[in-house]
């Protein structure tokens, strides 16, 4: 039972952290319709980023996202602008996917060339600290990393909820129509929105960097997580994205704990089966057919 | 005349718009009905719902006797009922003789068969050669002019001898000469047997072919009759000039 | 076609050209096989790879636990039966994958690339784990090697373009169109879209894993990395789309282009890395300059000088100049 808690704390907090890498992607869907095979991997180049910045200055990787936020945010604009922009229309969801899969690409071997491929992970002062609470041991990278995401979920609640760009993006994930009608300006929107996507991988990149070891190969795996929770949680919803992640969080640990930690890697895998069998649109996602 | 298609207090809501608010209307068999009503009204909300493109928050559709409410476009065409889209969706990558030909449908099997059969190529042709389209038969449908697409989509949804066609906007961007075209086809589709319902906003048009017509406004049906009791209902007047 | 895949003996005796035309001729007939789910149905996996590893693990597992190797071509005859099953497994995967979107449809192909990676780590008792697992020799003379496993993969690449061919010519071809053009529309004009996207994605991958099978028994060892390597699927999604997808020689095309160049990359700078770059960076630039691939771009010039000439003839001339050619 104790191992059984234990699990699901773990899992909680560790769940937080996929919620806000998760957030971004399902807000990236949300606003221009693409799902973008890139998160992983921008969220793996802040973490090696997070890691430079750690080992060559000293600055601490939950610092270090005041710095690689912005910095992503304005790559991820740029990047929009290069690559997703000029995608003739018609057949413009079906390349997105693509060419977000090649960005991914490149930017694992841009990273690869650049770090080599040996594992790396930020080793701060507090990396091994853990707190007693309860009886229960718990890692403070953990708490930190959870603490953070939460922080950070809250600021992109606040943004989207506060902001008129925020209220933009909302409205443009309702219904583009409607909202071009009301004046808003779509490929602002759209551009915008992917760097704010970009940007929470950036922020959960640092959190990575503390909690895993990670290489230019890591991407992988992490998309196909990032995937098992947007779908889960509903392809443009952010509290999907939210909650999901948590849940599949809590899952995966308990897997580990009570099955076998290399079986528990399944799990992501087996939710987003069982999603698509049970129920495609995910917890909060709309059915739609026709064109979007 | 029995009634074809029946629409029960339909409701759906986009968060907080409600965009088709307890809806009810039926279309008889054999008519050219009209579906009118101001932007906004949820007209074409109402036909992604009717045609399984959209599901419903509440209420039911019939059709023929089943209710359809709950199926998707593939088990709608096999019952008979078939869609336009404001769009004119055609696909773009099959030439016009193809894109006919593809919407005769047929089961997995049949698909095995000729790419275009002799069968398929005289079917083809009669509604070709109805549409004026004979001449173009070999271009994609990528490269037909707008009026063109508007007819080929029109033609396509007419390939598998449906009973009930939902034609959205049929006459929006199109010249007034292949609007009459347009008029006479519907027309003689209906002699023959087709029942339609048409989205329009364009009034001659509704006049000259429909009976009756069917007012929506903010998603509830505000009014049905025939056209020149329809068009002198202060409440029709109201909704359109009102907003 | 035919002629040259069996002329080629005889012009060429080195064996780092055996090599080459081995895998050219294999990716050939592997993005001729994704170009059917990927190309013609607008459902591009990004997991083919997957099958691919599954094939090769298959025949390992053959070879392992059956007498398969009683004379070097004995093990081919495994291909077809590895490839039946192959389908057979995208069956349901396939099913639950395109039940909704394209877009699902590649999230859960790149989780099935990762999950059959992560299975064949792990499940030792299987595969080797990463020690990877052996496949018999095959007791070919040294000196002509390569050639059978070269006349397999080129049995293999007229499978998969007589397979495609077959389905330009019925209405199966049509079908896969439509879907990939509106798929919505498709369903309501009563095109039964389930099963030929099912049937379109289980001969792909049918394909693919018989490729797989018998590069593991070319190879002789195979390690998880590289029989469930992302590098093929992003080789083979190239490929098709450098030549151009939904054609029929596209993706042999963009084969024949590739793959010398990526032999001529490994020979002067090696290392995986550098592919992954050169393969991102040469997708990024088709992508924004070349969307169509190289057969399309050039059909679509010649049809509309076609086009342009046949409206400077005057009336009374028949079209009869456009109907060939556009299909393909």
């Amino acid at each position: 039972m104790h191992t059984l808690i234990q699990g699901v704390i773990l899992g909680v907090l560790t769940g937080g952290v996929y919620a806000l890498m998760a957030s971004g992607q399902t807000l990236i869907f949300g606003v221009m319709k693409v799902v973008n095979l890139a998160q992983g991997a921008f969220v793996i180049a802040s973490a090696y980023l997070a890691f430079s910045l750690f080992t060559n200055y000293g600055i601490d990787p939950l610092f270090a996202v005041l710095i690689t936020t912005p910095v992503m945010f304005g790559i991820g604009v740029l990047g929009h602008w290069i690559f997703l922009r000029p995608l003739r229309r018609e057949d413009a969801v079906e390349l997105s996917i693509l060419v977000t899969f090649a960005l991914a690409l490149l930017i694992e071997g841009i990273l690869s060339v650049t770090y080599h491929t040996t594992y790396r992970s930020i080793n701060t002062s507090y990396a091994n600290k853990a707190f007693d609470i309860g009886g229960f041991a718990i890692s403070a990278v953990r708490v930190y990393g959870f603490v953070v995401s939460c922080v950070l979920l809250l600021l992109l609640y606040i943004v989207l909820q506060k902001t008129r760009f925020g209220r933009a993006i909302r409205a443009t994930v309702q219904n583009p129509q409607s909202a071009t009608l009301l004046g808003v300006d779509s490929n602002r929107v759209k551009a915008y929105g992917f760097g704010l996507g970009i940007a929470t991988a950036a922020a959960s990149g640092s959190i990575f960097g503390l909690l895993f070891p990670f290489n230019s190969g890591s991407h992988y795996d992490l998309i196909s997580r990032l995937l098992s929770v947007v779908v889960l949680g509903g392809l443009g919803s952010i509290g999907g994205a939210v909650l999901a992640g948590v849940i599949i969080g809590v899952v995966s640990s308990v897997a580990a704990v009570t099955w076998s930690p290399t079986w528990s890697e399944m799990t992501f895998f087996i939710v987003l089966l069982l999603v698509l069998l049970v129920r495609p649109q995910g917890m909060f996602g709309r059915v739609e057919r026709g064109n979007l | 005349m029995s009634e074809l298609l029946r629409v029960t207090n339909l409701t759906k809501s986009f968060g907080e718009l409600t965009a088709v608010d307890n809806c009810s209307f039926s279309v008889e068999e054999g008519s050219i009905t009209a579906l009118i009503g101001p932007n906004g009204s949820g007209k074409t909300t109402v036909f992604n719902l009717i045609t399984g493109y959209l599901p419903s928050d509440s209420g039911t559709v019939e059709f023929a006797g089943s209710t359809i409410h709950k199926e998707g476009p593939g088990t709608l065409y096999r019952k008979g009922l078939t869609r336009t889209f404001q769009q004119a969706r055609v696909f773009a990558d099959l030439t016009v003789q193809e894109n006919l030909v593809v919407a005769r449908g047929g089961t997995l099997k049949s698909f095995f068969g000729r790419r275009i059969s002799a069968d398929d190529r005289m079917r083809a042709a009669e509604l070709l050669d109805e549409f004026k389209l004979s001449h173009v038969a070999d271009l994609y449908a990528s490269e037909l002019s707008w009026g063109q697409r508007k007819l080929l989509e029109f033609a396509s949804v007419l390939m598998s001898k449906p009973r009930l066609v939902l034609l959205d906007e049929p006459t929006a961007g199109v010249n007034p000469i292949l609007i009459e075209t347009m008029a006479t086809h519907i027309r003689s589709y209906n002699e023959a047997g087709v029942t339609f319902l048409i989205v329009e906003h364009d009034m001659s048009f509704v006049m000259r072919v429909c009976n009756p017509v069917i007012v929506l406004d903010r998603g509830k049906t505000i009014a049905t009759g025939n056209p020149e009791t329809v068009q002198s209902d202060p409440r029709v007047l109201d909704a359109y000039l009102g907003d | 076609m035919i002629a040259v895949l069996i002329a080629m003996p005889e012009i060429f005796r080195a064996h780092w050209i055996w090599n080459l035309l081995f895998f050219t001729v294999l990716y050939a007939a592997m993005s001729s096989a994704w170009n059917l789910i990927g190309g013609y149905a607008g459902y591009p996996s990004l997991g083919h790879a997957a099958f691919f590893g599954i094939g090769a693990y298959a025949i390992a597992f053959m070879f392992k636990n059956t007498e398969l190797l009683t004379n070097g071509w004995a093990p081919f005859i495994s291909l077809p039966l590895i490839g039946l099953g192959c389908a057979l497994l995208a069956l349901p995967i396939g099913w639950l994958a395109m039940r909704t979107r394209a877009d699902v449809f590649a999230i859960v192909t790149i989780t099935l690339l990762f999950v059959a990676q992560t299975l064949g780590y792990n499940l030792k008792s299987l595969t080797g784990g990463a020690q990877g697992a052996g496949v018999s020799r095959a007791p070919f003379n040294l000196d002509i090697f390569e050639q059978p496993f070269y006349f397999v993969a080129a049995g293999l690449l007229l499978l998969a373009m007589g397979i495609t061919y077959f389905v330009i010519r019925t209405k199966l071809g049509m079908a896969l169109t439509a879907i990939r053009a509106d798929e919505d529309k498709a369903r309501g004009v009563g095109v039964p879209t389930i099963g030929v996207k099912l049937l379109a994605f289980s001969v792909s991958v049918a394909i693919t894993g018989m490729a797989g099978a018998a590069w593991a028994y070319y190879i002789g060892f195979i390690y998880p990395q590289f029989a469930f390597d992302p590098l093929i699927t992003i080789a083979i999604v190239l490929m098709t789309f450098l030549g151009g997808r939904a054609t029929l020689w596209g993706p042999v095309l963009g084969a024949a282009i590739l793959m010398p160049a990526q032999q001529l990359l490994a020979y002067y700078v090696g290392g995986s890395q550098i592919y992954l770059i050169a393969y991102a960076a040469i997708f990024l630039i088709i992508m924004l300059l070349l969307p169509r691939g190289i057969l399309p771009t050039l059909l679509s010039k010649r049809r509309l000088a076609a086009l342009a000439e046949q409206r400077n003839i005057a009336d009374g001339t028949t079209t009869s100049t456009i109907s060939q050619g556009a299909h393909s």
